[in-house]
């Protein structure tokens, strides 16, 4: 066991290399010279030399890479250039507001879509089960940007029920989902973040459930006598974990993948942050963001994979 | 190997044939289970519809899509000859949708296409090669798939600092990973076969096994995955426009025009909701058209 959560670790640290080496060379694919955001436009070539040298432009860029990596590693990811406020404070904050939007929506997905799935899988073929497919098509083919503004104009324009957008007057700092007067600017982004796993979980299920009840234990539950109610809960139980995996890897996917979604309700989160950021042009935030959300998806990769193993031994035995 | 035993009921078999001809070819099979799949070929239809409104726009739109006008802003559907009313700058908004699906359905289909062809060939180069070439190519793109896609295609274009040509490309760099991966896969399940071992006996180079006995077995499902692509990138395409990451104003582009609308949210709802019906419409009638197609060749990813 132990074994295996080393091995899976240590294959894990050459891809969180890889990922910094990609987000270090996303400077370099930007127009021009990285420095022409913070330099004057009449600089001197002296001037320019100087910054360089300031900056550590004037290195080969291997040595700028892990002069790179050195400070992302000891939490210093620079300035960033619309705010001039550190780029970990703000990232830390706004990670915070998604975290919350996923950590109410992926519960959701995965009590809504495991119902539809497992009923869907109890009856194949059966017309409920036609329903529940259509459903999770609808559901991973629907732009989720797009679900965001109907909801807005049916809750909000139209019966006037939830807010828009935002996180409330009082902002994030003294945001409590325990008080109603908070906790209606959740419920709109949530349902609409929650749409994809849903028509994502519910399929999974749908396969899962299917697959076991063709399983040889199943025939020899109902050789031995148990109500079809019993079987139905042994056949759940063996279906999920691999439900329970893409659920987790679902929660990666929308941390990093919020970012439309808080555009539409213009949430405060790291989503937001980014595209705000690519507007200003504001690189470090944008660098120190996607740096922050890729790894948050490799660890929860990582996370999943592990507690797999934990529910399921054949997975480490393999 | 019986292809007619597949057939669905009611499909039938030429009976003026002589018994030894009946068995079909395998694309002439697939064609006769699409044809016998109601579903799939009335979206097809859709998606011909659309595809075809999109290339003959000038034909059929009933304004100029650029054509601004003051006192025409924002009205509602039908008003002086305008069916579905006018935008936030008086432009006729049929027309607006009919031009959109150009740009919308151009950045659905060109990153995929860019992407089956590149990750395709490092796939098939990878899963042949084997050994080292392999581990260079598959652990190069699981980097890249340590991104979640929207991370990835949000972070390449808004570097790159947008535009069209900028976010094609960074769709099309979203989706080489998952490709090579398909390809990959399925040329190394091929590559051990015994029929390859005796194409080597007979004095095939490594070329001709490529051209002839891999890429046979491997366009099926890169096909198939590629077509399921096309649904996925349309949204990721409108979703980089929505962010202002794609197409720029004043080209008329779905996902462009859901985000300027917007902003008339609470002035005129309706035709607010509408680009992004368009942008729902084409991509689940894409989705449903690939598990249609995938169906009928029998496919498994």
């Amino acid at each position: 066991m132990l074994g295996y959560i080393g091995r899976r670790i240590l294959f894990a640290i050459p891809i969180a290399f890889g990922v910094s080496v990609v987000c270090f060379s996303l400077v370099y694919l930007a127009p021009g010279d990285p420095l022409q955001t913070i330099l004057p436009s009449d600089a001197t070539a002296e001037m320019v030399a100087q910054i360089k040298q300031a900056y550590g432009l004037d290195r080969p860029l291997p040595v700028q890479f892990l002069l790179w990596l050195g400070h992302v590693l000891t939490g210093d990811f620079g300035m960033s250039i619309s705010t001039r406020r550190p780029v970990i404070l703000e990232v830390t904050g706004a990670l915070s507001n998604t975290f919350m939007l996923t950590s109410f929506a992926v519960p959701l997905a995965f009590i809504v879509g495991y119902t539809m799935g497992a009923i869907a899988g109890c009856f194949p073929g059966r017309a409920i089960d036609r329903v529940v497919t259509g459903a999770s098509v609808v559901g991973v083919s629907l732009p989720n940007y797009w679900l965001g503004i109907v909801l807005v104009i049916v809750f909000a324009v139209e019966l006037m029920a939830l807010p828009a957008t935002g996180m409330g007057p009082k902002g994030s700092a003294e945001f409590s989902f325990f008080r109603w007067s908070d906790a209606q600017y959740l419920v709109l982004p949530v349902v609409t973040l929650s749409m994809i796993p849903v028509g994502i979980i519910s399929r999974t299920t749908r396969a899962a459930v299917s697959e076991v009840l063709n399983q040889d234990f199943v025939t020899t539950l109902r050789a031995k006598g148990l109500g079809e109610f019993a079987v139905i809960r042994h056949v759940l139980k063996n279906s999920a974990p691999q439900v329970l995996a893409v659920m987790g890897l679902q929660f990666g996917y929308l941390m990093g993948g919020s970012i439309l979604v808080e555009t539409v309700f213009t949430w405060p989160g790291s989503g937001f942050m980014l595209s705000k950021a690519i507007i200003n042009r504001d690189i470090p935030v944008l660098q120190g963001t996607i740096l922050f959300l890729a790894m948050i998806f490799v660890a929860t990769n990582l996370v999943v994979d592990l507690l797999q193993s934990v529910i399921d031994p054949r997975i480490r035995r393999s | 190997m019986s292809q007619t035993a597949t057939l669905p009921a009611g499909a039938r078999i030429d009976d003026d044939l002589p018994p030894a001809l009946r068995v079909r070819g395998y694309w002439s099979s697939v064609g006769v289970r699409l044809r016998h799949d109601p579903a799939t070929l009335c979206f097809g239809a859709i998606v011909l519809l659309i595809v075809l409104a999109a290339i003959f726009a000038p034909l059929i739109a009933p304004f100029d899509p650029y054509k601004e006008s003051v006192v025409l802003r924002l009205k509602p559907f039908g008003y002086r000859g305008h069916p579905l009313g006018t935008d936030e700058l008086g432009r006729d908004l049929l027309s607006r949708l009919i031009y959109g699906g150009r740009s919308s359905l151009l950045m659905g289909l060109v990153p995929v296409c860019i992407a089956t062809a590149l990750g395709g060939t490092l796939g098939v180069i990878g899963g042949f090669a084997g050994r080292t070439v392999n581990a260079a190519i598959m652990r190069t793109m699981d980097v890249f798939y340590a991104f979640p896609s929207v991370l990835l295609a949000v972070a390449i274009s808004g570097a790159m600092g947008g535009g069209m040509a900028n976010g094609m490309a960074a769709l099309a760099l979203v989706f080489i990973p998952a490709m090579c991966r398909v390809a990959e896969t399925a040329t190394a399940q091929v590559r051990s076969l015994d029929f390859i071992e005796a194409a080597r006996a007979t004095g095939a180079g490594t070329f001709t096994i490529v051209r002839y006995h891999v890429l046979g077995n491997v366009l099926g499902p890169v096909f198939i995955y590629a077509s399921s692509l096309v649904s996925v990138s349309i949204l990721l395409a409108s979703g980089l426009s929505f962010l202002g990451l794609g197409v720029k104003p004043p080209t008329p582009d779905w996902g462009l025009m859901l985000s300027t609308l917007r902003q008339s949210i609470y002035v005129a709802p309706l035709s607010c909701a509408l680009p992004g019906a368009a942008i729902f419409v084409t991509s689940i009638c894409f989705n449903l058209v690939s598990d249609g197609i995938r169906s009928a060749m029998d496919v498994r990813l």
